[in-house]
């Protein structure tokens, strides 16, 4: 199986979901355990590979390549290295707890929930996994469909909009991404995302090369979010169902951050360059992201509309390491010194994506959990919960200090790697980023924590707010479902390197490559 | 057997923070299991602690050759980064203070926390907040010493709010944090230049020669602030988060508040780790300050902070009525006193007032502790009054400390301690003149030192002297043993300890206790701060003089219940009441913080999230969706108007055409064929009867063409 194990991880959902097809309706749970008994395949193997991509994270493992379209020079190309693995892993874990907490709060239309659900696993596995811009975009776009349902139709009040709005923002960014490509494709030849990458596309005519890099550019940030393309996420996520939040926060997010690493920094390094340092547009947007971003969810108060901010906030960390180490490609002053701090940056910039996928992913969890429970997500309308729910409080501390970043858990590693590569490269925007940690301590704290769980807590309150809903603590696929997050968020911050090592090794051959 | 030991010395911050893991994955339920677990994890810590400090305290030139070991943690780029432990005579010293302070407090713990419901995740915040003290105090590099002084802050907000009922305790924790994390953000600016600058975050690293030397050449210029060096710049930013955490003016606004705590707590914040952190920080940056040449601001604002913050926060002292109040901003106080002494270079001073005061303060936290356990929970110390004979312990161990605290001559640690920042900042004056830093912190410091004595006479008066002034105080009752052990141990350190730095030169004490042997151990190669008569007389006197004159007011006299206190009846008397009331409500900061930056921000955040929601980004999607579909709506009906008027015209004269063609095809075409078709059938019908299909017809016929032929051919030629 070693050489076609990309293949395997990326169709296997799929292959889950055309059984499910098959399954009659009625049998609801063998439908729930077959879809997550397929995701651990995907899963087991996305951790054979890391081990094995662990040994040398810089090169680019189990390659596959067939041809598809000869006519046209597209090739069925598959690859991985360090960051991908690292997204690969993300991905299939996140899945797998989605399915399995889906399987105890998803009652209706658990058929075509299922089915959509593992399309849009594979969907995402392939974008981690290509290496050929065709079979990129076709994954990217495969993503799309059941996302755009799954918000539709299992999500709350307002899912119609938030579908429609999620589904034509992310439309335009992929038919700028889809330009571009072309673009590239007729000034190389090529498709292939490595050979395209080392041909440096549109080197020599700076306009042109800038009109593909905005095209990406688009297609990217849109779907990172970085601002001002951020307003369909605060309203996709705050109407999806609570596993559509958690992958579409966890996973789909990155696949734009994914897309600046892989394709716009090896594809344009002058122009990103440019724009990251003398015309310094994407890290102004970054650190925007970042302070707005922070700004807005202090002055929430739909604990889910605020967690989706957040998002808007911590993803501003992933734009900053990446401008900056685009902007340190061209300040090069001959000693190691710089390009050790880009590296930094980059590394601080892939592990963001994943630590923000882990921590995110866990909130939003969490605030279906007590949504389950209150039918609100006003935080006016909790308050002393800490005493009724314990375990719950404590879950949750934990994954707010280390969305927050709190030394020893995950999230403080890849902000103080954003901070350190950039700070050396872009100071300023760096300080200004700094002001994000505060104001994320202030929304974490005083929203989160204080309103939901501090003070007196009162029944009559409770009654009259959620209509006499039953308060109890987590169940045990609740606490069955958080447990994985909560130890990967304490092992990677106790640990960093069982992720960064590869990270590490992954962007410093990006860099060497230049 | 030293190596052995000192190789150890990464266990020590490990038990307390394995016991918080337990405490909180395990033994949760069972109290004594709980608190078994947490005290011998301290207690292995200390042992261990006394040990590695004696083994360092008796290696010879410990600065020279520090003990220091690390193992690569993760990478960065090319390199890796460490994690490991260092061991020089500040560590040594921390080690000797921290663990043994914390034991103390875990012990009385148990008797005041009796019975609260949540006793066992008391055990376990403490033991985080011990193991996050102990790493700090042990680290190798400046980013494990980051990551264990934010580790403490999350303690201090879980410990400040742990009666999370009480809104006023929940907003101390939070206002805690949120404060504390402004300094820490500049903190964390001071690392990242320092490791850009240096690629490095090592002590052995940052500072050595070489690197200390290129920060002191580089200088940098920034907007509006001038030229720096680089060296000046990361040490004022490292100094934010003194700041922050030391609550130096204008950050100190969260220690008062913090009182919120239950008082191991607060014996805990403001003694043995929290704001030592600070210091302890400021002591480690030491030789990164000692290169700021003094013409920079840096030492200038460290100074000035450090002195103003002592005599500020002492007058706020006076003013205040609850008990431990009084004792935070003496703490606030004598942490200026640090950090001024830090300032002007007097690093074996503040080092060593750093320990004495630890063991002084935890000592009156700890009294005060008991004395609001025998009273029931009052804190007022206006309903107290009269406890001296009800609590014998608690009284002479706290006046022990009290006296310590206002530096009573000759016999307690504090005077020494306290005494050697004042002859410090008397020596430097003396050398650089009366226009300078050292001249300030010392008319600060001195100032301060009366204040100082003056209200700990204040307090001990009010608490423990004249007749009980309400009815919790009429039935106090001594405290449970495991609260006064803690007590007694404490008190016996807040006298002896000073003896660690008596000056050489002091007849007999100075040969007597081993020659100033703190400034030998910790000092290296400074020069010893030289004994000051004048200095030690002035300072003697303040604290006497301060002691007497507070006895005179509130001691010879009690106070009865209602009663004004008499240095506010005193002052209104004189038109000064306002000052008086000033110094009780803090100077106004929170207030004033209050009405600026917090609404401040806060009424950013709205804005931004209306520019989000309700006046620009979202509703620009809107209108582009609006305007998109209104281009729909537009098309739709040029579609329905035009095009398909264009289509149904065409459309029409198609089937015109095709009716007409219809016709054509039904009237001509069909016609046409319809004709061919009849006349063919009528032409065979017509012709049928000569297909009689007899041999001789079709003989005739053949025989009769070819006669009518040949027939015509005749008649053309």
């Amino acid at each position: 199986m070693g050489t076609n194990v990309l293949s395997i991880i990326t169709f296997a959902p799929l292959l889950g979901a055309l059984i499910i097809l098959f399954i009659p309706r009625e049998k609801e749970n063998w439908i729930r355990w077959w879809a997550i008994a397929i995701s651990l395949v995907p899963l087991g193997l996305a951790f054979f590979v890391y081990s094995q991509v662990r040994n040398a994270p810089g090169q680019m493992w189990f390659q596959e390549t067939y041809e598809w379209v000869p006519a046209i020079s597209v090739y069925y190309r598959l690859g991985v290295d360090g960051i991908s693995v690292v997204m690969l892993v993300l991905t299939a874990l996140l899945s797998t707890l989605s399915y399995f907490y889906s399987a105890f709060t998803i009652k209706e239309r658990v058929k075509e929930y299922y089915f959509l659900f593992l399309l849009l696993e594979t969907g995402m596995f392939g974008v981690f996994v290509s290496l050929d811009l065709i079979l990129f975009y076709v994954f990217w776009e495969i993503g799309l469909v059941p996302m755009y349902l799954l918000i539709g139709v299992w999500g709350g009040e307002r899912r119609i909009y938030a579908a429609i709005k999620f589904f034509l923002y992310t439309l335009v960014g992929s038919v700028a991404l889809l330009l571009a490509i072309l673009g590239v494709h007729f000034q190389t030849g090529t498709f292939s995302i490595l050979e395209a990458g080392a041909a440096h596309p549109f080197a020599d005519n700076f306009s042109l090369a800038a009109l593909a890099f905005w095209g990406f550019f688009l297609g990217f940030a849109i779907k990172v979010p970085s601002f001002p393309f951020h307003t369909w996420l605060p309203d996709a996520h705050t109407e999806a169902p609570t596993a559509g939040s958690v992958v579409l926060a966890g996973v789909l997010l990155k696949l734009g951050a994914y897309g600046f690493i892989r394709i716009v920094l090896p594809f344009f390094p002058q122009v990103f360059s440019f724009y990251a340092n003398n015309v310094p547009i994407i890290p102004i947007l970054a650190v925007i992201s970042i302070v707005y971003g922070a700004l807005v969810c202090m002055a929430q108060w739909d604990l889910k509309r605020l967690i989706a901010y957040s998002s808007v906030s911590h993803m501003g960390y992933v734009m900053l390491g990446v401008s900056a180490a685009a902007a340190s490609l061209t300040l090069g002053d001959g000693n190691g010194a710089l390009n050790t701090s880009a590296i930094m940056a980059l590394n601080g910039a892939a592990l963001q994506m994943f630590t923000h996928g882990i921590i995110t992913g866990g909130l939003f969890f969490l605030v279906g959990i007590i949504y389950e429970r209150a039918h609100t997500r006003d935080l006016r309308a909790f308050g002393g919960l800490a005493s009724k729910v314990p375990y719950y409080y404590g879950i949750m501390m934990v994954t707010g200090f280390a969305s927050w970043g709190l030394p020893g858990l995950a999230g403080f590693w890849s902000e103080f790697f954003v901070f350190r590569g950039a700070f050396r490269i872009i100071p300023i925007f760096t300080c200004i980023g700094i002001m994000g940690v505060v104001l994320t301590a202030a929304y974490i704290l005083w929203k989160i924590v204080q309103h939901m769980f501090l003070g007196e807590f009162s029944q009559a309150k409770w009654d009259e707010q959620t209509h006499h809903s039953s308060l109890f603590d987590m169940t045990w696929w609740e606490k069955g479902t958080m447990w994985p997050l909560v130890v990967i968020m304490v092992l990677v911050g106790l640990y960093p390197s069982i992720i960064v090592a590869l990270l590490n090794g992954a962007m410093t051959a990006l860099l060497e490559s230049f | 057997m030293q190596e052995v030991l000192f190789s150890l010395t990464w266990l020590i911050p490990l038990f307390p923070l394995l016991a918080f893991f337990a405490i909180i994955l395990f033994t949760g339920r069972s109290r004594h299991l709980s608190h078994g677990v947490a005290i011998g994890a301290i207690a292995l810590s200390w042992a261990l602690g006394w040990a590695v400090a004696f083994c360092a305290f008796c290696t010879p030139y410990l600065e020279e050759n520090v003990i220091h070991w690390a193992i690569p943690w993760f990478p960065t780029g090319t390199t890796t980064f460490p994690i490991g432990i260092y061991v020089d005579p500040l560590t040594a010293v921390a080690l000797f203070m921290v663990p043994f302070v914390c034991l103390m407090i875990f012990v009385y713990s148990v008797g005041y926390m009796h019975g609260d419901p949540r006793y066992t995740r008391f055990f376990a915040y403490i033991s985080l907040f011990a193991a996050g003290m102990l790493g700090l105090v042990v680290s190798e590099n400046l980013l494990t010493l980051f990551i264990s002084w934010e580790v403490m802050g999350l303690c201090s907000y879980l410990l400040i709010g742990f009666w999370y009922e009480k809104e006023s305790a929940y907003r101390a924790g939070l206002k805690a944090f949120i404060v504390t994390k402004i300094g820490d953000a500049f903190f964390l600016l001071g690392i990242l230049y320092l490791y850009s600058q240096t690629g490095s975050l090592s002590y052995g690293v940052i500072f050595s020669e070489r690197v200390l030397h290129t920060l002191a050449e580089h200088t940098v210029t920034l907007p509006l602030l001038g030229t720096w060096t680089v060296a000046s710049l990361i040490a004022l930013l490292i100094f934010g988060g003194t700041v922050g955490k030391s609550a130096q003016f204008p950050l100190h606004v969260w220690l008062p508040d913090a009182m919120e705590g239950p008082t191991p707590v607060s014996a805990l914040i403001h003694a043995a780790t929290m704001v030592s952190a600070g210091i302890f920080l400021l002591a480690r940056i030491f030789p990164l300050l000692s290169v700021v040449e003094p013409g920079t601001p840096t030492l200038g604002v460290i100074a000035f902070i450090g002195a103003f913050t002592a005599i500020f926060a002492s007058v706020i002292a006076v003013a205040q009525d609850d008990i431990k109040r009084v004792l935070a901003f003496s703490t606030i106080s004598q942490l200026g006193y640090m950090v001024a002494a830090l300032g002007i270079g007097g690093y074996v001073a503040a080092v060593f007032h750093l320990i004495t005061h630890a063991f002084f303060k935890a000592l009156l936290f700890l009294g005060s502790g008991s004395v609001i356990i025998g009273c029931h929970h009052e804190m007022n110390m206006k309903a107290m009054g009269g406890l001296r004979h009800k609590m014998p312990i608690t009284f002479w161990t706290f006046v022990t400390g009290g006296l310590a605290l206002s530096g009573f001559p000759l016999m307690t640690s504090g005077f020494w301690s306290k005494d050697e920042i004042l002859a410090h900042a008397w020596h430097e004056f003396t050398r650089q003149g009366i226009v300078s830093w050292p001249f300030f912190v010392w008319l600060m410091l001195t100032l301060a030192a009366g204040l100082t004595a003056f209200y700990t006479a204040r307090q001990i008066c009010l608490t423990f002297l004249g007749q009980p002034r309400s009815h919790q105080a009429e039935h106090a009752h001594e405290s449970p043993w495991t609260m006064t052990i803690p007590l007694v141990m404490l008190a016996f350190f807040a006298i002896f300890l000073g003896f660690a730095g008596v000056p050489e030169e002091f007849p007999l004490l100075g040969s007597l206790f081993g020659h100033n042997w703190l400034h030998h151990f910790a000092g290296g190669e400074l020069p010893a701060t030289p004994l000051s008569w004048p200095v030690m007389g002035l300072s003697s006197a303040l604290a006497l003089g301060g002691l007497g004159l507070g006895w005179l007011v509130y001691g010879r006299k009690p106070l009865l219940a209602g009663q004004m206190d008499p240095l506010e009846r005193a002052m209104r008397q004189r038109g000064l009441g306002w000052l008086y009331q000033a110094a009780r409500r803090r100077f106004y900061f929170d207030e004033l913080y209050q009405v600026t930056i917090v609404r401040f921000v806060i009424q950013l955040s709205r804005m931004c999230y209306h520019f989000d929601k309700h006046w620009v980004a979202a509703p620009l999607v809107n209108l582009v969706g609006r305007v998109t579909r209104l281009a729909a709506d537009v098309s739709a009906a040029f579609d329905r108007v035009v095009i398909d008027g264009l289509v149904n015209l065409s459309g029409r004269a198609g089937i015109a055409l095709s009716t007409l063609s219809r016709w054509t095809d039904d009237v001509i075409v069909d016609g046409v064929v319809n004709g061919l078709g009849r006349a063919t059938g009528a032409l065979g019908r017509a012709l049928r009867p000569i297909q009689t299909g007899k041999v001789q017809n079709y003989l005739l016929v053949a025989m009769m063409t070819i006669m009518a032929l040949a027939g015509l051919y005749i008649f053309y030629h």
